[in-house]
């Protein structure tokens, strides 16, 4: 890090930052905004579109504020007339090619485009284009492109090819023809799209959204014949008030709950109580294949869009993949036979919803080696945070009202371990919790894992347990998965158990959770700030290790028998395949 | 350019590909190897069909829809091979004033393909130029080494059918 400082005056006023830092940046500490579209930290750094535009004395022309770097001296200027009007033209000109339904767009109230007109105070659009069609391509499980509403930011791209390393979306043709699409247009579904769902919550307009399955959750509750179950995501209770304008970081379990119960649903499970499954059977697994000379390192796969991406692009690794299924898929799989039995409902009468911070889940309830023997499929549908927010404002709660609730205690109580599931080294923490003390005894295990804590993209550790030393990595965001993989691969990087997520930071940052405009990613922690309330609410829990959950205990001696035994293979495990990465038959 | 995959088979020969592995190992890990890369192989095949966009792709270790992205980029590489019969509309200012516009349009009509396309059976391909110095017969075709001048739409019909 450069210690270096540089001063120079903003508007006038004198500011003084390190060297390095952007213009942008600078006013932003001075306590000016310079409105911003295309700019995305640390993930899209291009100058292209230029909004940001500032007048420095003695440039040439206006700067990009968001790419140029302060340097000693400098006068810089930030509303002036020419500066506005050079705005207001450039944002004219990008609304005469963006097809402005705003009514009945999913983006509505909350796009950065119509933010920043409203805030340029563009009252008539000179060079509107009446004529745009929509351009539809809804071909993926999990999303709908519409290039109609596109920009070209490009936002998507970088965080497609930069952060994930996918880059299964580019910018094609040129001129006025060039559009955001995969390689030779083909659909989204025949490309090696892992179905994140990271470029929705980067595109600042509606050209990308998740599909809407609340439609079908609406028409199952409104089915008598249905018997509808709900759980949420652990991390769904530390983002779900960002729907309802609520500070980032708010843990809102309580009236998540009551939500779901007013909009209907007949039962309120936690997915936080299948999380601690999933620890109780990869924890088995680790245990197992440590024991037994398996194969190491055991890689987590909790996350569908690790699983995708590996499934396509790195195949060798499937023999390290835990076979677990996902803590949503286990908590489907619970609710179709244990809960069915134990309430006497058939099966097929029931409808299981989860509630996801994620997009590839919309994905992953499809897959078909998911299915139970008694013929069912897990879950029935996956919405995402953002769609639960809709469901809760269209239903009419008004969600700061709501009183705190409790889960249906079933499939409803829940430890730390599994709350913390929802940040990046969450899982790696709540398995060491129980399989460390597996191996030193009860009493004898730490407790918390701050080694493989925080929002780093790779964390590693090593913990020196009764006769072995084990060593863990945790790693999120498919660019720095990709760096550990390249390291295993080689032999640079040695451990025992790694998890991966595909998302940075975990799923508190997955593609379904409430989108923030790029003026907060940019200025805010949002993964850190999301993450740390996960981690809050684990240290108030009464039960923090998996094993301790009294209903795990329950089922396993009720109905599953031992962890990893037959029946639990048959119900919370499946195996993962390698496929296509490039489909040239069609 | 066609936003397609080429309707024409991929004929490529190992030798072809062998060429194009060459040149890939030779630029490797550069940084700007694709557009020479790219150059090579459209050079080696003619055009650059998926199949070998891929093999770039592979090769460079680099997404495929950021070679795509370049290959459509540039009006030099083409996605597509020429057919038997090259078809060229003048597109340039006194052939287009002239109404070169509905001469390509009626081609595009008659053939059912757009410009930088092939038809699938490889009979003839369109592509518009410009300008091919003939500004006095605006506006021009040309059909391999065949001018056609002072067209107008409902000659090209006719013209193409001339050609079996």
């Amino acid at each position: 890090m450069d210690s270096k400082m540089v001063s120079l005056h903003i508007n006038d006023i004198p500011v003084t930052v390190p060297a390095g830092t952007t213009v942008l940046e600078a006013a932003r500490s001075a306590g000016f905004n310079i409105p911003s579209l295309c700019f995305l930290k640390g993930i899209n750094e291009i100058g292209a579109c230029r909004i940001c535009v500032v007048e420095v004395k003695g440039a040439r022309s206006l700067v990009a504020s968001c790419v140029y770097p302060v340097s000693e001296g400098m006068e810089v200027y930030t509303n002036t007339e020419r500066v506005r009007k050079s705005r207001r033209l450039t944002l004219e000109l990008i609304l005469s090619n963006h097809r402005m339904d705003c009514l009945t767009c999913a983006r509505n109230s909350h796009c950065e485009l119509r933010q920043l007109a409203s805030d340029m105070n563009i009252d008539a659009v000179r060079y509107a284009n009446d004529d745009l069609p929509p351009q539809i391509e809804d071909s993926a499980l999990h999303l709908v492109r519409d290039n109609s509403k596109c920009v070209l930011c490009r936002r998507c791209v970088a965080v497609c090819r930069k952060t994930q390393e996918v880059g299964v979306i580019g910018p094609n043709d040129r001129g006025f023809a060039t559009h955001i699409g995969c390689a030779f247009d083909r659909d989204l579904n025949e490309v090696d799209c892992v179905s994140c769902g990271q470029c929705i919550v980067a595109c600042p307009t509606g050209a990308l959204q998740e599909r809407d399955d609340t439609g079908k959750v609406l028409a199952a509750l409104a089915d008598p014949k249905k018997h509808v179950v709900v759980g949420p995501a652990p991390s769904i209770r530390v983002t779900l008030g960002e729907c309802f304008g609520m500070p980032v970081g708010s843990n809102v379990e309580g009236k998540m709950v009551s939500a779901l119960r007013r909009l209907g649903f007949d039962k309120v499970f936690d997915v936080d109580t299948a999380a601690d499954f999933t620890i109780m059977e990869e924890g088995t697994e680790f245990l197992h294949r440590l024991e037994n000379g398996g194969e190491l390192p055991l890689i987590t796969s909790c996350s569908p869009g690790w699983i995708r991406y590996m499934e396509q692009h790195a195949p060798d690794m499937l023999p390290y993949v835990s076979s677990c299924k996902s803590p949503q898929q286990m908590f489907g799989s619970l609710v179709k036979t244990y809960y069915a039995e134990k309430a006497g409902i058939d099966p097929e009468d029931i409808f299981v919803v989860s509630v996801m911070p994620c997009t590839a889940k919309k994905y992953e309830v499809k897959r078909e080696e998911q299915r139970l023997p008694n013929g069912c499929m897990p879950v029935d549908i996956s919405l995402t945070t953002r769609e639960l927010g809709r469901m809760i404002t269209q239903a009419g709660l008004l969600f700061d009202h709501l009183p705190d609730g409790q889960f249906d205690e079933m499939l409803g109580v829940s430890t730390g371990a599994a709350t913390i599931f929802g940040a990046s080294g969450g899982v790696m923490e709540a398995a060491l919790r129980t399989v460390v003390e597996k191996l030193t005894g009860a009493g004898m295990a730490p407790l918390e894992y701050h080694e493989v804590r925080g929002m780093e993209g790779v964390k590693e550790a090593s913990y020196e347990l009764p006769g072995r030393t084990v060593r863990v990595c945790a790693a999120s965001g498919l660019h720095n998965v990709k760096r550990v993989l390249d390291g295993v691969r080689s032999g640079k990087l040695h451990f025992d158990f790694i998890e991966f997520m595909a998302c940075p930071g975990g799923c508190i940052n997955g593609g379904g959770q409430p989108i923030q405009h790029a003026d907060v990613r940019n200025f805010t922690d949002l993964k850190g700030l999301r993450a740390a309330a996960l981690y809050a609410q684990d240290a108030d829990m009464p039960y923090r290790r998996s094993h301790e959950n009294p209903i795990v205990q329950t089922v396993y001696q009720d109905f599953l028998g031992e962890p990893g035994g037959h029946k639990a293979h048959d119900l919370l495990h499946c195996t993962y395949i390698k496929q296509q990465k490039y489909r040239t038959d069609s | 350019m066609p936003n397609c995959k080429s309707v024409v088979p991929y004929r490529g020969t190992p030798e072809q590909e062998e060429r194009l592995q060459q040149v890939i190992a030779q630029h490797k890990g550069q940084p700007g190897a694709t557009m020479p890369v790219l150059q090579a192989a459209q050079e080696i095949f003619g055009y650059l069909p998926e199949e070998v966009q891929i093999m770039v792709a592979e090769g460079l270790e680099i997404p495929l829809s950021e070679v795509y992205g370049v290959a459509s980029f540039y009006a030099q590489f083409t996605l597509n091979p020429k057919g038997k019969y090259q078809i060229s509309v003048c597109l340039g200012t006194a052939c287009y004033v002239k109404g070169a516009a509905s001469l390509l349009s009626a081609v595009e009509q008659k053939l059912g393909i757009v410009p930088g396309a092939i038809t699938p059976d490889g009979k003839f391909s369109l592509d518009s130029c410009r300008c091919v110095g003939a500004c006095g017969l605006a506006p021009v075709m040309m059909i391999n080494n065949d001018v056609y001048g002072r067209l107008t739409p409902d000659q090209v019909g006719p013209i193409l059918d001339n050609y079996k």
